[in-house]
């Protein structure tokens, strides 16, 4: 119970009026960015890490991760009033959400859409304290190799669990290698990849590739589209709320189900949209209602919001137990851990107790606190949805040059911004995943590192790899997930599958 | 998401297909990998006396890099499945270079306006000549927003921001 005890100190650090204060300001922001098209969790995060610099780390990260419990909660007022996702982990949930609003349930809707995402997110702060303080003591006795090894895990299952071509998958990953090692070598000190330019010595930062990718790139396709809301308005009554949380006991199975199923697509790096639409997936298969699903069934929307929080609360245990994080948010956060000094990974449950148990006691408060205000506000979200996209859009650009200027105060950052953003606009369409390119221009210099001391170890023999059963079985794992889809193949040859139906409509991240 | 949109618009002529483009983007994507692959041998990408050289590393990704775009190039010209859907047409093309062109015009502008007089700009000219709002409100919302983002960043957060180089807030003394 060593567990409780330090996060019983977690909430006496987070519980000062100031952290509570970040916590709303953060919640509000958050839910304000989920909203709204072309600002999203990631680079939500990434555009307000510069405002978090002089404060403590304790009080940046809370308010940076309300920013993201906000994000997740909001998602889901766009696609059950508008039928528009504002994330991509909201997309399910549009599928019963938005026919439930058409025949004036949206306050149901909602409400079960909060509360489930209430009850994902728990349940993974649940299994973040007590697994997560397990996962760095093991951690701590790892070596270079087997931090590539997990390294090569991490980048490997996104080949094997992501839908869609695995060369873009493998495209994606490398660009963002090759991308992280633009600049000064952390080793040997020389030049890679500059072309004899000063301005490039910087390197890419990968704030900079989020903003752009996510935030212009997004402008861009929603322009593509013409953009007109035409949503449902909602009104949310303590009637509505009581009356729905009687009802949604009903469905502790599913709520059961989609979390185990979220958390599991959390800690690997399969993210908040796949867990979203497996969870949904795998209730219509097994709910008595499945034949009804997609006409407005409340268990539609209990599965994938349930999910979704659940493995975007989960990608957090990765990011602080052993420094990789598990999705572009938690990317994102870890740079800001970087930024004010800390060294994310096993180390930091030993060094930094307050920091860590701070920040977990403050996902229990962070939740809490974002449930109540997005059951309270929905109405005033909504009318923000209604301010037309000519005013949105240009505000959005400039909020994104200002957050990509402020990275490191430098011009020609605006302008790969603008360049990134057209990158994420064609690998958007031309169904190329987006966070296997982030997370490898995030852990390119640090996976790069540890295969070269794994490499100065064992004097240039790949065998080290395999020196001992752990680091052995994590790489034949990865491996393993590499060649998922070759195997999947050849498996299909030998036994013909049944049809899948729903992985169809299920999109790249 | 975007690709389910795209056939609702069918109405205006398709300026290029997904395979094109597909096979445009492996194109380049190669040219990156060769690239990549030559600066890390020029770096050394074997064995140096200390241990791997500084090209080590990228010499292998950039392999990985050229052998994808191949299979992508294969994937988008020669195999049966090849996606042929529309990748834009000529309406959406005008509506994307309508936000394009303008936020590259606002990033120079920057550079001499800075930001807060630029942005101003960009916004009142985005909604008077794209959203058709009269003058008035256009300004005065441009006009607002940036002073909150003044505020927010100079005064409050002390994040000092570009000013650009001809500094034309330089009388409010931040």
């Amino acid at each position: 119970m060593e567990e409780l005890s330090a996060l019983m100190q977690g909430f006496a650090v987070v519980l000062t009026p100031m952290n509570i204060g970040l916590m709303f300001v953060g919640i509000i922001l958050g839910v304000l960015i989920g909203v709204l098209p072309g600002l999203g969790g990631a680079n939500g995060v990434a555009i307000l890490l510069p405002l978090t610099f002089t404060m403590t780390p304790t009080s940046a990260i809370v308010m940076l991760s309300c920013i993201y419990w906000g994000a997740l909660f909001g998602g889901a007022i766009t696609s059950i009033l508008f039928n528009i996702p504002g994330e991509p982990w909201s997309v399910a949930t549009t599928f019963d959400g938005y026919p439930m609003a058409q025949k004036g349930k949206a306050g149901q809707a909602l409400t079960a859409a909060f509360t489930s995402s209430f009850v994902g997110a728990f349940v993974a702060v649940v299994m973040i304290t007590f697994l997560a303080p397990l996962v760095a003591k093991f951690a701590l006795k790892f070596g270079a190799p087997e931090f590539f090894a997990v390294y090569l895990l991490t980048f490997c299952s996104f080949v094997g669990m992501g839908k869609g071509s695995p060369f873009k998958i493998l495209v994606s990953m490398t660009l963002g290698f090759a991308l992280a090692a633009v600049g000064m070598d952390t080793v040997t000190g020389q030049l890679r990849l500059t072309f004899g330019q000063t301005e490039l010595m910087r390197g890419f930062d990968f704030l900079i590739a989020v903003i752009g990718l996510f935030g212009i790139g997004e402008i861009l396709t929603s322009m593509e589209e013409g953009l007109q809301f035409s949503g449902k308005s909602a009104r949310i009554n303590a009637k509505v709320v009581w009356e729905t949380w009687k009802e949604l006991p009903k469905y502790w199975v599913t709520s059961v189900r989609s979390s185990l199923v979220g958390i599991w697509m959390g800690i690997t790096p399969g993210g908040a949209t796949p867990a979203s639409f497996m969870s949904y997936g795998l209730a219509k298969k097994m709910s008595k209602r499945g034949a009804k699903f997609g006409t407005g069934e409340i268990e539609g929307v209990i599965a994938p919001e349930t999910a979704a929080h659940a493995a975007g609360t989960s990608a957090l245990l990765p990011m602080l137990a052993l420094g990789i994080p598990g999705s572009p948010t938690a990317a994102v956060l870890l740079g800001g851990l970087l930024i004010w000094g800390l060294q994310p990974g096993p180390l930091l449950f030993v060094e930094q107790k307050d920091f860590v148990w701070g920040l977990i006691a403050s996902m229990y408060l962070g939740n809490l606190v974002g449930l109540i205000v997005v059951l309270s506000t929905v109405p005033l979200f909504a009318s923000i949805l209604r301010i037309p996209f000519s005013i949105i859009a240009p505000v959005i650009i400039v909020v994104c040059a200002i957050g990509a200027y402020t990275v490191h105060s430098a011009m020609l950052d605006i302008w790969f911004m603008l360049g990134f953003g057209i990158v994420g606009y064609v690998f958007k369409k031309l169904n190329y995943p987006l966070a296997p390119l982030v997370l490898a221009l995030v852990l390119g210099d640090k996976a790069e590192d540890s295969f070269r001391q794994a490499m100065l170890v064992s004097q240039g023999d790949l065998m080290i790899m395999w020196a001992n059963p752990l680091v052995g079985s994590i790489t034949t794992l990865g491996l393993l997930m590499l060649f998922w889809p070759l195997i999947s193949k050849v498996l299909s040859v030998i036994r013909p599958p049944k049809p899948k139906e729903f992985s169809e409509e299920q999109p790249v991240d | 998401m975007s690709d389910q949109h795209a056939s609702e618009s069918a109405g205006s002529p398709v300026v290029v297909n997904n395979n094109t483009v597909d096979a445009v983007v492996a194109v380049i994507l190669f040219v990156i990998g060769v690239v990549v692959i030559f600066e890390a041998r020029r770096l050394g990408a074997g064995w140096a006396d200390d241990g791997p050289g500084a090209g080590y590393f990228p010499f292998y990704i950039g392999i990985i890099l050229c052998i994808s775009s191949l299979g992508i190039f294969y994937q988008s010209t020669a195999s049966k499945a090849r996606d042929t859907d529309a990748f834009v047409d000529r309406e959406q093309l005008g509506r994307v270079v309508s936000v394009l062109v303008p936020a590259a015009v606002y990033i120079l502008g920057i550079k001499f306006l800075g930001i807060y007089v630029a942005s101003a700009i960009y916004i009142a000219l985005f909604m008077i000549v794209l959203g058709k709002y009269s003058y008035v409100k256009s300004v005065l919302l441009a006009i607002i927003v940036n002073t909150v983002f003044f505020m927010m960043f100079e005064v409050w957060f002390k994040v000092p921001l570009f000013k650009g180089t001809l500094e034309p807030l330089g009388f409010l003394g931040y």
